[in-house]
């Protein structure tokens, strides 16, 4: 009988996972890769997988890329569904951006600001030709060194804010809504947008924050200020009544300055758009705050015309694990309900050829 | 403001029984089938987790076909493949349970055996091929054939709860709708179809009103499947794990499939009886046996088939040779004894 | 202090997916009695409602008692770690010994029916007092349940709450170890 169906029973899906872990290991005259050499020479795929897989352990991060053979998605789903299982202990303070020790620190509004401009470690001014010597392992040059300056430097926004030309930041006495705990409802807060986003997939919000560059729902967006660098985790016990820090964050800041024409009870200022994301990422800080401005269009008064304005749309849309799911079940089996269309198309190419034989 | 996770639970204060239970490094000693994973909760999902499961799954029986959100957790299984069913499933087996899982109504497609071996692994429950036999029967797409008893719950894997979704993308909007039994559109819909196609063009997932209340989406079960629904003896539940939404039918509830006085319900089927046991009112898979035109219409329902011809070879002596080779037994081992190769078999290049 | 509080359940994860089971099956089928077992309830609670309160309420359900429930508080706040409200109408649970008034409860809205309080009510039995025909989704037919101890007026009260559908509370009824369950769809008339 030639009929072999796709069904596949233990063995099937066992011997699936051997080749795969075969696959996975490639040549075994190679070395095997470290987590180490992961943690320490892919950091900004370890920073994607942290913070799309919303848990900061690099070493966790590390052994999800090598298991998911460098799939970042894979990666990150990979982390999420370790994270579910996760008891929660504490719930952190607000972590102050402001008390960063920041690696990178450059504002794109003004020439020269307290705490001055710092590159960073970053590929901006690279030319990128490819580098044959790094083909070849050379180590690299020595960086030059300076005394660190461990001074926190000012946060470009809240220069801006003591003129009142921006607006403040939002109250922050409510508690926080969580939405892997609470599922979506709309109106979401900027609460949950900005965990969506967070946690959102770095594709999808660079190509919504691109499309609000070119005119679907534009916000005349100027970089206020980028930071990277590392920021303390407190926690507050309730038995202990004052914070203890915890641990420390790298993260990535992005505040977007963005105009405002007024209204009739409001003064034209700047509103912002903000983005913060675990790791060293740039693109996803901008892109992400490029979107969240765009989502406050409506509580701003601005027409809503664009997908990135569209709130419902960005949410349900930006996260990866969801959406990698649910596109790749089509390739799980369907053929009953596939049948069930077969019948149906030909019922209905008999109801017209009936129709037509009788005309 | 985030939660602080911990890899590893060591101490800090115990601030309740139930937060004791709730992570990932308790291990459950007695479960009498053994051996379930080691370092996670019994059936998976930490103890916290089941019960906002269970309290959505008690408001979803008590509002029947009523789409109640709940905090869905990120599963080892992808979005899209279960984890809905997975996690209603997982918060209401015990260890008295016997589980059943199909998916196109079959015991031995992929992703129903995936299933069942992580709960197989996760909860040591027993597991059955047998409609019958099981007391919670997880499924995809289908209603076994067999009628279903009072006292057994089905569980749906549901990819789109949301039975207006294609007239109305904005779940806001559909909210709105069902708090206002406002289904203009749907009836709309379905008018548009017989006016232009003479009929209604539903076949799967054919929208139904449960206890003429709540518009709901049956999942992507062949209409074929629908009229099992209503008045059903057992429990029928399902899980959203993507959309984040479960909802129910109580047993004995009225289930009807929209439709119009002039132009009733129709479900459809192949006219063929089942090449492998006869049946002519089970609903059939197409299968192609050749690239001539070549085909036969055999039971989806694996077990359903199985157990009609095993009838049949206790009344008639052996079937004939071949059959096996379509629905294959059920085993674990996935041997279909026919020799013929399986899909993803051969694993050494 | 926890000194001369009573156990939680005694093997806390099959325990509670019993007693759930019993709260579905009951819930599924108004007015079918099921047991509990698996937990030494505090006074004056009995078992099935200690039991229905360890499987069904934590940190995330503001819980409301009436003044003879609050009586196990300790037990209840301990176990469970449930905030409690002295505010009905901002509840998710109540436990009472004697049915609440519905209307100060919380009934959910059009859009969010699910959000309506469950009532844990503790009645002293099943087995006398007034009986009750009960219809609707869950049942195949018409079914009796007997319970002593509920208001003279409830099936009054209970055609205002029947009538709120989909809005709506959800009754539980514990009776030493015995428990069963009227969901907002059962339509009820005293036989
Ligand atoms: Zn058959």
């Amino acid at each position: 009988m030639a009929y072999v169906a796709v069904k596949g029973g233990e063995r099937a899906i066992r011997n699936a996972h051997t080749w795969l872990a075969e696959e996975r290991r490639g040549d075994p005259a190679v070395p095997d890769l470290g987590l180490d050499q992961i943690r320490e020479q892919l950091g900004r795929a370890i920073d994607r997988v942290m913070a799309e897989g919303s848990l900061y352990d690099p070493d966790l991060a590390a052994l999800a890329i090598k298991q998911a053979q460098g799939d970042l998605i894979e990666a990150a789903f990979l982390l999420r569904a370790y994270r579910t299982t996760l008891p929660r202990f504490a719930h952190a303070r607000p972590v102050d951006t402001a008390a960063m020790r920041a690696a990178r620190r450059i504002s794109a509004i003004f020439k020269d600001l307290p705490g001055g401009q710092t590159l960073g470690p970053t590929y901006d001014y690279t030319h990128r030709l490819l580098d044959f010597e790094l083909a070849e392992n050379q180590p690299p040059p020595d960086a030059p060194r300076a005394a660190p300056d461990l001074s926190p430097v000012p946060r470009v926004p809240d220069i801006l804010g003591r003129e009142g030309l921006l607006e403040a930041d939002g109250p922050m006495d409510a508690e926080p809504g969580d939405l892997t705990r609470e599922p979506l409802s709309f109106p979401a807060g900027r609460d949950i947008r900005l965990q969506a986003l967070a946690r959102g997939d770095e594709g999808f919000l660079l190509a919504m924050g691109y499309s609000t560059q070119r005119g679907y729902g534009g916000s005349h967006p100027f970089a206020g200020e980028v930071r990277m660098g590392e920021v303390s985790v407190e926690i507050e016990p309730p038995e202990l009544g004052f914070a203890i820090d915890i641990g420390d964050l790298t993260v990535t800041e992005c505040q977007m300055v963005n105009q405002f024409k007024g209204s009739k009870t409001q003064l034209p200022q700047f509103t912002r758009g903000y983005g913060l994301v675990f790791g060293f990422s740039e693109r996803k800080a901008m892109s992400m705050a490029l979107v969240d401005r765009a989502m406050r269009a409506e509580e701003l008064g601005e027409d809503v015309t664009a997908p990135a304005q569209n709130p419902e749309f960005v949410l349900y849309h930006s996260d990866n694990i969801e959406a990698t799911g649910f596109v790749e079940h089509l390739k799980l089996p369907h053929y009953v309900d596939f049948q069930s269309e077969l019948q149906n198309v030909r019922r209905l190419r008999e109801a017209v050829e009936r129709r037509e034989a009788a005309e | 403001m985030f939660a602080v996770c911990v890899r590893r639970w060591n101490g800090g204060r115990r601030r309740s029984d139930a937060d004791c239970y709730d992570n990932s490094t308790i291990f459950i000693p007695h479960c009498p089938r053994g051996t379930f994973m080691k370092g996670y909760n019994f059936a998976y999902l930490d103890e916290q987790t089941k019960r906002m499961i269970r309290r959505a799954l008690l408001k979803a029986v008590a509002i029947p076909g009523h789409q109640v959100p709940f905090g869905s957790r990120e599963m080892p299984l992808p979005y899209g493949w279960g984890t809905g069913g997975i996690q209603v499933t997982a918060s209401v087996l015990g260890r008295d349970d016997t589980l059943k899982v199909i998916d196109q109504g079959a015991d031995d497609t992929t992703n129903a055996v995936s299933i069942r071996q992580f709960f197989a692994r996760t909860a040591g429950v027993r597991t059955t091929t047998h409609t019958g036999e099981a007391t919670v029967i997880q499924t995809r797409h289908r209603i076994p054939e067999e009628t279903l008893r009072e006292n057994q719950i089905i569980v749906y894997q549901v990819p789109q709860p949301e039975p207006l979704y294609r007239l109305e993308p904005s779940r806001v909007e559909t909210k709105r709708m069902h708090a206002l039994a406002d289904y203009g559109l749907m009836h709309v819909k379905l008018y548009e179809d017989v006016a232009r196609l003479g009929q209604i063009s539903i076949s799967y997932d054919y929208p139904v009103m449960v206890n003429n209340r709540y518009l709901m989406s049956p999942s992507p079960i062949p209409a074929f499947d629908n009229p099992k629904m209503n008045r059903m003896p057992a429990l029928q539940l399902f899980g959203a794990g993507r959309e984040k939404r479960i909802y129910a039918i109580p047993p004995w509830t009225e289930v009807r499939s929209l439709d119009f006085d002039d132009h009733p319900f129709r479900p459809i089927n192949a006219h063929q009886a089942c090449g492998l046991c006869g049946a002519t009112d089970s609903y059939k898979d197409e299968v192609i046996t050749d690239d001539l035109g070549g085909r036969m219409f055999v039971c989806s329902d694996t077990d359903h088939c199985e157990q009609r011809r095993a009838a049949t070879v206790q009344r008639h002596g052996p079937a004939r040779p071949g059959h096996r080779a379509v629905s294959g037994p059920s085993d674990e081992t996935g041997d279909d004894g026919s020799g013929a190769p399986r899909h993803g078999e051969a694993a050494t290049p | 202090m926890n000194i001369g509080l009573e156990a939680g359940f005694a093997d806390p994860v099959p325990d509670a997916q019993r007693c759930f089971r019993a709260v579905l099956d009951a819930m599924a089928h108004p007015g079918r009695i099921a047991h509990a077992a698996g937990v030494t309830a505090p006074y004056p609670l009995g078992t099935a409602a200690a039991a229905v309160v360890l499987t069904l309420v934590d940190h995330e359900t503001p819980l409301w008692l009436d003044s003879d429930a609050a009586t196990a508080r300790q037990w209840i706040e301990f176990h469970c770690g449930a905030p409690v409200v002295a505010d009905p109408a901002a509840c998710g649970f109540a436990l009472a010994l004697a049915l609440p008034d519905l209307r100060r409860l919380p009934a959910g809205s059009h859009e969010s029916p699910e959000t309506s309080a469950t009532v844990i009510c503790q009645v002293a039995s099943f087995d006398t007092g007034t009986a009750y025909r009960l219809s609707g989704p869950g049942l195949r037919e018409p079914a009796v349940l007997t319970v002593q101890d509920l208001p003279r007026d409830f099936v009054s009260i209970w055609r205002r709450n029947h009538a709120l559908f989909p809005r709506g509370i959800d009754l539980i009824l514990c009776a030493g170890d015995r428990l069963t369950a009227l969901p907002r769809t059962v339509a009820i008339e005293e036989v």
